[in-house]
């Protein structure tokens, strides 16, 4: 059964739709009304509150850690500088991705990993003889994401610092309302955004705080389901839904490399050797076998589908997980797309899916399986850039 | 002389913008003069006190075509559009109806009223959505003309024919009564709470000057039905940072395809020489010469004070005399220092996010007619008011909010004379107040500042003659093939390479882009070959 978060008291008074999921065994709040939609629109135009306590957080710190985390990482974490947070993913030996998150360098040899999935037992694999201790602070951490246009506005009241100076991908300690917290500039919302990690026994107050100086700008509490469209928005891939954790898979055509999932520009493989160096060698120099791409699924033929039965075009309210197939233009096969949305704000529609190479070149014209009156057709979608949505204000 | 533009068009208002779009797209080269500072005509804002935007007079959006914001690529251009949440409406015994996005939230708020109506009502939705359907093809595309014997019109007709008939008789019949019935007709035969059927009744009367018992104003409702934010069936919307935001994203893609914008250039005259309408002369006196110029201005302005009545025949001159402007509503703007609580449900929250109607029984809305009826302007007046800070922060201060109030009944004539709009402007701004004021206690002590917009200002400031906010009334007798003038429906005018593309021309009026994209596409589609 799901746990509370450190910030239930107040979540719950304001979940008078009673929609909860479980995320990662907490209970978590799909959607504080009965639609999201209020509180996608207040994370676009104001700002919206989200509890994302579950995300699975890990302290690693000793002398040892900047290299350590060096090691399993396909980023340079050595590089990073104090204060500095980078969004990466983590391979098997064979070069698989397992998780993706974000590392910060909260001192020199003080790091706070994110991740989808608990990663102390992966981190722990390689610690042998290294200077380090890892832990899990999941449990300890509450951890609330300010999202949006005036996301900055509220924390500038609410800390004690000058969060204007704070650079996207950045962290620094802070005080709020006399409890020690850290505010790093990060997100899944793929808009202008700050995270705040506090201890959790003072979770509540913090909440109360940030509560009380949006109330100028429109902040409300939002729900996952929210948070759900504006990362799809924003192109940023969720593992157990886009692309699967390499530990988990039975078969090994579930599992994903860094390269098919467009995290390639992460790896960097001059840098010595480093977890699962060796095969993203040979995997980038053969290049995927396949891609995960964003596709444009075209509104009018959508439209058309549903005019031939006298019908307005039918959507999901929002944002889909379900697997639904995608075709070549010669009707074969070449992939599928786990997960799409309406953009509310881009007015398109839009999935994430994952095809064959070839078919995963920018412009590519696919078909879309859609469902119109119990009968299976489609409609063509185009392979376009991610991020679908990206404000100069994310950062700026 | 040469001809320097391909198209001037006359008024930068969201139809001349979305017409500019589509030209220059085609790759023609445009000409857009505005005479106000800011574009958009009745679809501007502007921060006429510091911090606070107001949407000068439109103010929600919900009949913008879905198709014109992909073709256009609008949202890219900066088009947001925050849908309402709920529409409220407050009562003055202190209790209030709510309808919400959540059907069964709103079964429950109907049913204190009436079981039946709560039952009804979805029912109802589905009925205006079925005939919004099938209004929406005669909406995006010109008006068919059965007058004309032309093999084309003909198919054309019998098409629109078969189209109409495969919704089956029960959606035909429901269409005919409401092109004729009055609003409240046909919500009795629907509902029996005046609860439900007031706010809901309102919708056939905006911008028309007619009562919700006057037969013709059910059409109207029919508009509540059609908005498409999203490009599915879907409710009404704030464009973020103001209505202006709709115009300014059209702007941004005419610039964005060639289209050259001029603000502050105020079209004096057109230049017609030898029954062409070879370009225009600005108040200044600069002459700008063009293939074909497009009005966006309503048909007094175009074919009277912008051409002149001698280039037209008696018949022609008859019918646009005949065309009623007659405007009848106002817009009030208040800027307030604190969040408007209303008594009947205290505190912010998804009730104050909507539209908020004080329209509280039918007879009353009668009655603010009545006042109109015999020149004066409702001293308690139907007021729909929508709070879009707090949605979208971006228009006004932490913690302060805009409040705009759009207000029937203004009629232009009042009995004094139009001209005395002036001196009564401020009596119409205490009355509206005064009427908002007993739902909603602090508004007095909390405003700031305060604009007022009659009839007599909407014709000086943005040129819509007689203050009519859809450029002529959308009655039946001056939509699709009448509108502006029988035979004259098709952006055409009988000046030659002079085109209409405003809220006169059809569809009509209601922030919708159709006129505008119509009369661009009419016209490329005329340089293809005879129609």
């Amino acid at each position: 059964m799901p746990v509370p978060t450190p910030f239930h008291s107040r979540t719950s008074e304001c979940c008078t739709s009673l929609l909860y999921k479980d995320w990662a065994g907490y209970y978590a709040v799909r959607s504080y009304d009965t639609y999201p939609e209020r509180e996608y629109f207040a994370i676009r135009h104001a700002a919206g509150l989200i509890d994302v306590t579950p995300l699975f957080k890990c302290e690693v710190y000793g002398a040892g850690a900047a290299a350590f985390l060096s090691q399993i990482m396909v980023r340079n974490i050595a590089k990073l500088k104090v204060g500095q947070v980078a969004y990466c993913c983590w391979c098997d030996g064979r070069g698989k991705v397992i998780d993706d998150g974000t590392v910060a360098r909260i001192d020199d040899t003080y790091f706070r990993v994110t991740s989808n999935w608990p990663s102390v037992a992966w981190l722990s694999r390689f610690s042998r003889g290294v200077e380090v201790t890892i832990e899990d602070s999941t449990h300890n951490i509450g951890a609330l994401a300010i999202q949006g246009p005036y996301s900055r506005e509220v924390a500038k009241i609410v800390s004690d610092i000058d969060v204007g100076e704070l650079g996207f991908f950045w962290t620094t300690p802070s005080r709020i309302d006399g409890v020690d917290v850290h505010i790093s500039r990060t997100g899944y919302t793929g808009d202008l955004g700050y995270e705040i990690w506090v201890d959790k026994k003072y979770a509540v107050k913090v909440w109360d705080a940030v509560m009380s100086a949006g109330k100028g700008y429109g902040l409300l509490p939002a729900g996952l389901d929210a948070m759900d469209i504006t990362r799809i928005e924003a192109g940023y891939l969720l593992n157990g839904v886009d692309y699967y954790n390499a530990n988990h898979c039975i078969i090994e055509s579930r599992k994903s490399t860094p390269y098919e999932l467009g995290f390639g520009w992460m790896v960097k493989l001059k840098r010595g050797s480093f977890v699962g160096r060796d095969a993203l060698v040979v995997e980038k120099s053969r290049g995927p076998q396949r891609l995960l791409v964003g596709l444009h699924i075209d509104w009018d033929e959508h439209a058309a589908l549903f005019a031939e039965h006298g019908l307005p075009p039918e959507i999901a309210s929002a944002a889909w997980r379900t697997s639904i197939p995608v075709y070549g233009e010669s009707g074969e096969q070449i992939g599928y797309a786990n997960s799409g949305t309406w953009s509310p704000i881009l007015k398109k529609n839009l999935a994430l899916a994952t095809v064959k190479a070839p078919f995963g070149k920018e412009g590519s014209k696919l078909r879309f399986e859609v469902t119109v009156e119990y009968e299976r057709r489609t409609v063509t979608a185009t392979v376009v850039k991610k991020p679908f949505f990206d404000p100069e204000r994310k950062r700026a | 002389m040469p001809k320097t533009y391909d198209a001037i068009i006359v008024g930068g208002g969201h139809n001349g913008l979305v017409c500019a779009a589509y030209l220059a797209k085609a790759g023609k080269k445009v000409l857009v003069l505005e005479k106000q500072h800011v574009l958009g005509g009745a679809a501007s804002t502007d921060e006429p006190f510091p911090g606070f935007k107001f949407s000068l007079y439109s103010y929600v959006v919900s009949l913008f075509r879905p198709h014109i914001i992909r073709e256009l690529d609008l949202p890219s251009h900066g088009l947001e559009i925050i849908p309402l949440e709920c529409s409220f409406l407050p009562l003055p015994d202190g209790d209030s109806l709510c309808r919400w996005a959540d059907p069964n939230l709103t079964r429950r708020e109907i049913a204190r009223f009436s079981q039946k109506d709560a039952e009804v009502y979805p029912e109802f939705g589905m009925a205006m959505m079925k005939m919004a359907y099938f209004v929406k093809r005669i909406i995006d595309a010109p008006a068919p003309d059965p007058l004309s014997n032309s093999p084309a019109e003909l198919i054309n007709l019998l098409r629109l024919g078969r189209y109409l008939s495969s919704f089956g008789p029960d959606v035909m019949y429901q269409q005919f009564k409401m092109l004729t019935m009055s609003a409240v007709d046909f919500l009795d035969e629907w509902f029996e709470s005046d609860i439900l059927k007031a706010p809901m009744s309102v919708s056939g009367i905006i911008g028309t000057f007619l009562g919700v018992r006057s037969p013709g104003t059910a059409y109207v409702l029919l508009h509540h039905y059609m908005g498409e934010i999203d490009g599915a069936f879907r409710a009404w919307g704030f464009a973020k940072g103001g209505t202006g935001g709709v115009s300014l994203a059209c702007g941004s893609a005419a610039r964005a395809f060639g289209a050259e914008i001029r603000t502050k250039a105020k079209v004096e005259k057109f230049i017609i020489k030898n029954g062409s309408c070879d370009g225009v002369v600005l108040e200044n006196g600069e002459e700008i010469h063009a293939q074909s110029v497009f009005s966006c201005l309503d048909p007094h302005r175009t074919f009277f004070k912008m051409a002149g009545e001698e280039h037209f025949d008696d018949d022609f001159i008859r019918q646009l005399k005949r065309y009623k402007l007659r405007g009848s509503s106002g817009k009030v703007n208040l800027a307030v220092d604190r969040f408007p609580d209303f008594s009947c449900r205290p505190g912010d929250g998804a009730h104050v996010r909507g539209d908020i109607a004080i329209a509280p029984s039918i007879d009353y809305l009668e009655r603010a007619y009545d006042e109109a009826k015999y020149g004066d302007f409702s001293r308690r007046p139907y007021i729909n008011v929508v709070i879009p800070s707090l949605v979208d922060p971006s228009v006004a201060p932490p913690g302060k909010h805009v409040v705009s109030c759009f207000v029937q009944y203004a009629p232009y004539d009042i009995k004094e004379g139009p001209e005395h709009w002036p001196e009564r402007k401020e009596a119409f701004g205490d009355a509206v107040v005064d009427t908002l004021a007993e739902y909603c206690p602090t508004l007095k002590d909390s405003i700031l500042y305060r604009q007022i917009h009659t009839p007599w200002d909407m014709e000086r400031d943005i040129g819509l003659t007689e203050g009519n906010i859809f450029q002529g009334e959308l009655s039946l007798e001056q939509l699709l093939f009448l509108r502006p003038a029988v035979g004259w429906s098709r952006y055409r005018t009988p000046l030659k390479n002079l085109w209409v593309c405003g809220s006169a021309a059809h569809p009509g009026g209601g922030l919708m882009g159709s006129p505008g994209e119509l009369a661009a596409k009419t016209y490329l589609g005329s340089l293809k070959g005879p129609q």
